[in-house]
């Protein structure tokens, strides 16, 4: 396990370079979200202004709402584990370095396909068999949506920014119209009930979690964001997707096939992003719902950039943004919930401004310290 | 009869197209994607009402639009061309600001988390439909003109040259004394305007400012940019074609012919299909998301 943190330490500070210690990549890597953080609170404070609130009372009542109770605490962590799939998709297809921007559908096709097996299968299924199936049918669902992007890309070198893009509106549409038009309950726009395979509340273990949709798909998640790990620090094959991402060139040169990475690593991805589905559908509301997940799929790119592309990083991201989107509601009456909208969105281009000039920040410190 | 009508509605349908798609291809043109056009129309929807509202002139409307569009755009530009941002994250992430900066400020000023009070606006009433309604809306013309002028605009002046050499080889631009970065600010921010601008169209159209109202409309406009291979001409062509597609499905709609979500699939279909190049592949600018 010691080997292990160490590793982790290395990944995420990865990205400044062999140059400088251990230390100074740790820096590289905490000092862009603490500052994106620090600027988003000074817009969350403008914001609140405005509204003629003050502001450390909003965010008395923030903190209050999410970790200050059982209920609150439930439902960051039912949201954080939505959003550890999508941030972990983004993550991965970025460490190949390509933008999934198709978590959106890909977490939507993730539902659809486990409430759609969910309901045809017999309900007479034992749990231990029938959640396995449709963890799978999320994945492979997911996985679909993600492999086409990942396939263009490699065949035709076809952009996977627009074509993630594209394919969201694309197969949100044809969700809307299998649902819409076959598999509908009259009067909804849900499928019927799974019959089997349904994933345990924390509430029906401890009544203090009563009336939260937090539940035991976030085991899988985590489950599923350290095998993740493994295949990106300890497999050939996440040694050849993370060269890849940072060479493409080099990698090719090395003897790797980077159009089999860049499918691989969408497929991946899109897998990833699917298992979420399950958060909703298996351990929520039973059946798919248009829209259950809407939002997710792009805060998942937030998400993967506060977490810096490392699957640890990405959980505590996604209990971040969880606790904001959570906090939100808790503090509506006060201010609008749209305002944690324009937070997250602050933070994110906070990240991607920081980033490349705090690196350079830091370079140039470091050359000062060796002269 | 019906087929005036028809192309009434074509081309009221492609009117915020024209707008945006030409801001996608101005941003595009100077190497910056246009990702955002999405953000720019919605905060120019909700910046044309709010000047609308307080003034009670539409044309005021219509400039606070572009205005808000422009702010949003420069935002985009500090982001990627200053601070060397991401273009594709921080694309994304003006059209997450704009989702939530419109609905905080819906709130703000307006008390609902839905819709604006009704403004004025220009033209008819959108029920009223038809040729009235739609050419007698000045921005309509405006519309129209705006495309090829940017044709004249990027083949036909020294302006446009730099435009595009910015965004095909920024280092033999500035060998020639062309500042990039300058240019690209210009493009980025033109963008703005003219995405703000077909936001200012909807929300004048439909008279007030809904959650979303853009609905999608700055992803089929980049769609069109893509699909029309960044030339105003095809541009143009392509957003026709988005447009009477749409308005196709919505005079077949008691028919039931086929159904309405495929008919909204086609130009993202389209799009990916140019992407992949089995006719003629779409190659963009050179330099396009590249920072050197």
């Amino acid at each position: 396990m010691s080997s292990g943190s160490e590793a982790e330490v290395t990944a995420i500070g990865s990205p400044v370079g062999p140059s400088g210690g251990r230390r100074d990549r740790l820096a590289a890597a905490l000092l862009p979200p603490l500052m994106a953080l620090a600027l988003a609170a000074v817009v969350g404070d403008l914001l609140i202004l405005a509204f003629g609130e003050a502001p450390r009372e909003v965010y008395r009542l923030l903190i209050e709402g999410t970790w200050g109770n059982a209920y609150g605490l439930g439902q960051v962590l039912y949201k954080a584990t939505t959003l550890t799939c999508t941030g972990l998709a983004f993550a991965i297809a970025a460490r190949a370095g390509l933008f999934n921007i198709g978590g959106e559908s890909q977490i939507a096709a993730g539902g659809f396909a486990a409430g759609t097996v969910g309901f045809l299968l017999p309900a007479a299924m034992p749990a231990l068999l029938a959640v396995p199936l449709l963890v799978l049918a999320a994945m492979a669902g997911g996985g679909v949506v993600g492999a086409v992007p990942g396939a263009l890309k490699a065949r035709f070198g076809a952009n996977e920014v627009i074509v993630t893009i594209m394919l969201n509106f694309i197969v949100l549409a044809l969700l809307n119209y299998a649902v819409s038009s076959h598999l509908h309950v009259p009067e909804t726009l849900h499928t019927p009930e799974i019959a089997a395979g349904v994933i345990p509340r924390l509430a029906d273990f401890s009544s203090t979690f009563r009336g939260s949709a937090a539940n035991l798909s976030m085991l899988i998640v985590v489950a599923a964001a350290a095998l993740l790990w493994w295949y990106l620090f300890r497999t050939r094959r996440g040694y050849e997707l993370r060269a890849v991402g940072l060479q493409p060139d080099a990698a090719e040169y090395g003897g790797v096939r980077v159009g089999s990475v860049w499918t691989r690593a969408m497929i991946i991805s899109g897998a990833v992003a699917g298992l979420g589905g399950i958060n909703y559908v298996l351990g929520y509301k039973h059946y798919y719902e248009e829209g259950f997940a809407t939002g997710s799929g792009f805060l998942g790119i937030a998400v993967a950039l506060v977490g810096r592309n490392h699957p640890v990083g990405v959980m505590l991201a996604a209990l971040l943004f969880a606790t904001l989107s959570q906090g939100g509601l808790a503090v509506n009456a006060l201010v609008p919930k749209q305002m944690v909208d324009v937070l997250q969105a602050v933070v994110i281009l906070a990240m991607v401004t920081s980033v490349p000039e705090v690196q350079r920040v830091l370079r140039a410190g470091l050359r000062g310290v060796r002269s | 009869m019906i087929g005036i009508i028809f192309l009434a509605q074509t081309i009221r349908i492609a009117m915020p197209y024209f707008f945006a798609a030409a801001g996608g291809v101005v941003s595009e043109r100077v190497g910056i994607i246009g990702l955002s056009l999405e953000g720019f129309m919605l905060t120019g929807a909700f910046c044309t009402v709010l000047g609308s509202y307080y003034s009670g002139d539409p044309w005021i409307g219509l400039l606070c639009g572009i205005a808000g569009g422009m702010a949003a755009a420069l935002i985009l530009a500090v982001a990627t061309i200053r601070f060397r941002a991401d273009q594709v994250v921080a694309g994304i992430a003006i059209n997450l600001l704009a989702i939530g900066a419109t609905r905080f400020f819906l709130r703000l000023f307006f008390n609902s988390s839905s819709n604006s009070p009704r403004v004025v606006g220009f033209g008819g009433e959108q029920s009223a439909g038809g040729l009235f309604a739609t050419f007698g809306n000045p921005i309509v013309w405006l519309g129209l003109i705006t495309l090829p002028v940017l044709g004249l605009v990027l083949y036909r002046t020294p302006f446009g040259l730099r435009l595009r050499a910015v965004g095909e080889h920024p280092q033999a631009a500035r060998s020639l004394g062309v500042s990039v970065n300058r240019l690209r600010y210009i493009g980025v921010i033109l963008s703005g305007a003219l995405a703000g601008l077909g936001g200012a169209y909807l929300a004048s159209d439909q008279h007030q400012f809904t959650d979303g109202m853009t609905a999608g409309r700055g992803f089929i406009a980049l769609a069109a940019v893509i699909f029309g291979r960044w030339d105003p001409k095809r541009v143009a062509l392509a957003c026709l074609l988005f447009a009477a597609a749409e308005t196709l499905q919505i005079q077949l709609q008691g028919l039931q012919l086929v159904p309405s979500q495929f008919v909204e699939m086609i130009p993202y279909v389209l799009t990916i299909i140019a992407l992949v190049g089995v006719v003629g592949r779409a190659s963009p600018p050179a330099a396009l998301g590249k920072m050197e």
